[in-house]
């Protein structure tokens, strides 16, 4: 302390520093104490700091949502494609997604075993048709699946052997228990034994159950030997088929098979590999249906929402401390100083907002799982992706916001 | 040595037939350790010489040398190191708000990388006792009463040891006593610590604290009325 010891310079002592110390740059600090200057700022009024943080929050919980219900609608739609038990599958080339399939000749599987690698096709068949609520009588729409009970082709939870047995007795069905509740109370009717309900206006007996779940295409499933589904489904073409399963002998070369059964088959039908069907209805949702575009620009919005909500608080917080800004200029501070003072004030911004939107978005995740049975989930990538948008969206703001500093001119400080 | 050496020094605000010349080819000395007053008309240009001495605003013509660096044809860089080496005193305090008196003080020595946490906050805390504020630091500048806040402006413009101390107008803001109290102690302060001063004033009742007066008229100094 002995630079402040009164009187022990006498003037006229020169306290004037060397010249060589005039051309050493300006030295930046690093970015603690303008974070801690920020932060100072932005503790001192904590309404404002309410306020901004409650448009983060908003723009957290926006782009949570809507990420969540994209990607449980992507998930939801693949679920039948990831539990199909085969290593290729046709479909008609005009086909869309698996539930509004068009039918193709069932010839054409047959000319599939010509393939040396190919060992047993089977055919899928899928129709919409109407369930009759056994305890209110109220119709609804689910999906029925008609297939080869002794192919064991879904994988579907819940589907054993004594299952697959059960619906090989024609007019028998398996139901999806994991449908929406809508459809009746399957279960405890199925406690009491097999039951006979209504679908598509025929008689049918439910024999089992198995789990699926409501998709974004489908709220509620069944299954049916193939028999049961021409009858049901009635208007439907045997010879005409919705999916076609190709099993590989094994050790079999997938890619190659492909390729030889695509240059086989007549144009009619498009040959996919397994991961190559779950892409196709995942494209389907994304680009064909606008409900991939409609999610997409909730996120935007949010961003946007959040980028505006961000700046205006930054830029009215320069513009009201200029006069402040505009001393620090004048006591040497450069303006990349006070950038980042304004950049830490976007970061505080991005993470304590953040923090009570996830929070708020898990609770919310919660209730869209309960209530209306389409699951969300945190993940861990996701909630950082989310925060990735969010620190970006509060970094954006902050560098439109830090032009405003060009406007404090140290010298206008004196007038 | 001296702290400020002009010669020739000129400027004009605007460019083309609305310019404005404000100061005429002006020759100025300060040697360390001066305390000199500037005295003028309004619109006289003061205050736009202290902002060149300051560094705030580029030179246009002549020379303007500030504890040993040529301000002539400077850059930015130049300036922001050179201003960290000046102490500034506003007409008003110009204190940060969401600081205590203490921060606000530090705040001068944070640009020295040299220095941490616990010696920025006790020279400070040293600088607020010395201006008679030991009660004070922790006081935000809402709460301190006009004087009280132009002497916290004035530990901050002390506390990193400035080879030049530039004040404009600094008892504008101030009642004439206060005004008069406040220079006094800047007087003190600077004489203790052999501390060069330039100040911008109207203000008669402070002519005393002065080594020197300077006098300024339409951008030309005039014979300077000795003290
Ligand atoms: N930024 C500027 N742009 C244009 N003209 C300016 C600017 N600043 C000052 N002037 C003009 O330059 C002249 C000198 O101004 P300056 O502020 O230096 O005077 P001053 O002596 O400090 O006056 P006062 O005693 O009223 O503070 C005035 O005519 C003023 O209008
Ligand atoms: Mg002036």
């Amino acid at each position: 302390m002995n630079e402040l010891a009164p009187l022990t310079r006498v003037y006229p002592v020169l306290a004037t520093a060397p010249p060589q110390q005039s051309v050493r740059p300006p030295r930046t600090a690093g970015f603690r104490l303008p974070f801690r200057l920020a932060w100072r700022q932005l503790r001192h009024e904590p309404a404002r700091l309410a306020a901004a943080l409650s448009g983060v929050v908003f723009a957290t919980l926006l782009i949570f949502m809507q990420i969540g219900f994209k990607n449980a609608l992507f998930d939801s739609a693949v679920l039948v494609q990831n539990s199909l038990r085969a290593d290729l599958f046709l479909m008609h080339r005009t086909t869309e997604a698996l539930w509004r399939s068009a039918s193709f000749p069932r010839a054409r599987l047959a000319q599939a075993l010509a393939l040396p690698e190919v060992e047993r096709v089977t055919p899928l068949y899928v129709a919409n048709l109407p369930w009759k609520n056994p305890e209110t009588g109220l119709n609804r729409t689910l999906l029925l699946f008609g297939v080869d009970p002794t192919a064991r082709l879904l994988g579907f939870h819940g589907l054993d052997d004594a299952a697959w047995d059960a619906i090989t007795r024609p007019d028998t069905i398996l139901f999806d228990e994991r449908g929406k509740p809508e459809f009746g109370p399957i279960r405890s009717l199925l406690a009491q034994g097999s039951f006979f309900g209504e679908l598509n206006r025929k008689r049918v007996e439910v024999v089992g159950t198995f789990g699926l779940g409501a998709t974004f295409s489908s709220e509620s499933n069944a299954i049916a030997s193939e028999t049961t589904f021409w009858r049901i489904a009635s208007g439907r073409n045997p010879a005409q088929v919705d999916v076609g399963a190709i099993m590989l002998k094994p050790g079999a070369d997938v890619a190659a098979a492909k390729r030889a059964l695509q240059a086989l088959l007549p144009d009619d039908v498009i040959v996919f590999s397994r991961p190559e069907l779950a892409q196709f209805e995942r494209n389907y949702w994304a680009k064909v249906a606008p409900i991939g575009f409609i999610f997409g620009l909730g996120v935007a919005i949010g961003l946007v929402v959040g980028c505006v909500i961000v700046y205006q608080i930054l830029f009215s917080d320069i513009s009201r401390h200029l006069g402040e800004y505009a001393t620090l200029k004048a006591m040497g501070y450069t303006n990349g100083y006070l950038a980042r003072v304004v950049m830490s004030a976007a970061l505080v911004l991005a993470v304590l907002g953040f923090i009570p939107g996830l929070v708020l978005s898990l609770g919310l995740y919660e209730i869209a799982s309960a209530k209306i049975f389409i699951p969300l989930h945190m993940t861990i990538p996701r909630a950082l992706f989310v925060f990735a948008l969010i620190f970006a969206m509060c970094v954006v703001s902050g560098l439109i916001a830090i032009r405003k500093l060009r406007d404090a001119d140290p010298a206008d400080m004196f007038r | 040595m001296n702290a400020v050496e002009i010669r020739g020094l000129s400027h004009r605000y605007g460019t083309g037939p609305t310019a404005l010349t404000v100061l005429h080819d002006l020759d100025l000395v300060i040697p360390a350790g001066e305390i000199v007053l500037l005295t003028g008309p309004s619109g006289s240009g003061k205050t736009t010489l202290l902002t060149l001495i300051g560094a705030l605003r580029a030179v246009q013509a002549g020379s303007c040398r500030v504890l040993g660096t040529e301000l002539a044809k400077a850059d930015e860089r130049t300036r922001v190191a050179l201003r960290r080496r000046i102490g500034f005193i506003f007409q008003h305090h110009n204190l940060l708000g969401f600081l205590t008196a203490r921060e606000n003080v530090a705040m001068a020595l944070e640009l020295d990388p040299d220095l941490d946490e616990k010696e920025r906050l006790a020279r400070a805390e040293a600088m607020l006792h010395a201006v008679g504020l030991a009660d004070k630091v922790d006081a935000y500048p809402a709460m301190l009463s006009g004087g009280q806040r132009q002497r916290v402006a004035i530990a901050r413009a002390l506390v990193h040891e400035p080879g030049l101390i530039l004040a404009d107008e600094p008892t504008a803001a101030l009642d004439s006593k206060t005004g008069h109290e406040t220079m006094a102690l800047l007087q003190k302060l600077a004489k203790e610590r052999g501390r060069t001063v330039f100040i911008v004033t109207h203000d008669p009742r402070i002519h005393d604290i002065a080594d020197r007066i300077v006098a300024m008229e339409d951008g030309q100094l005039v014979q300077p009325a000795t003290h």
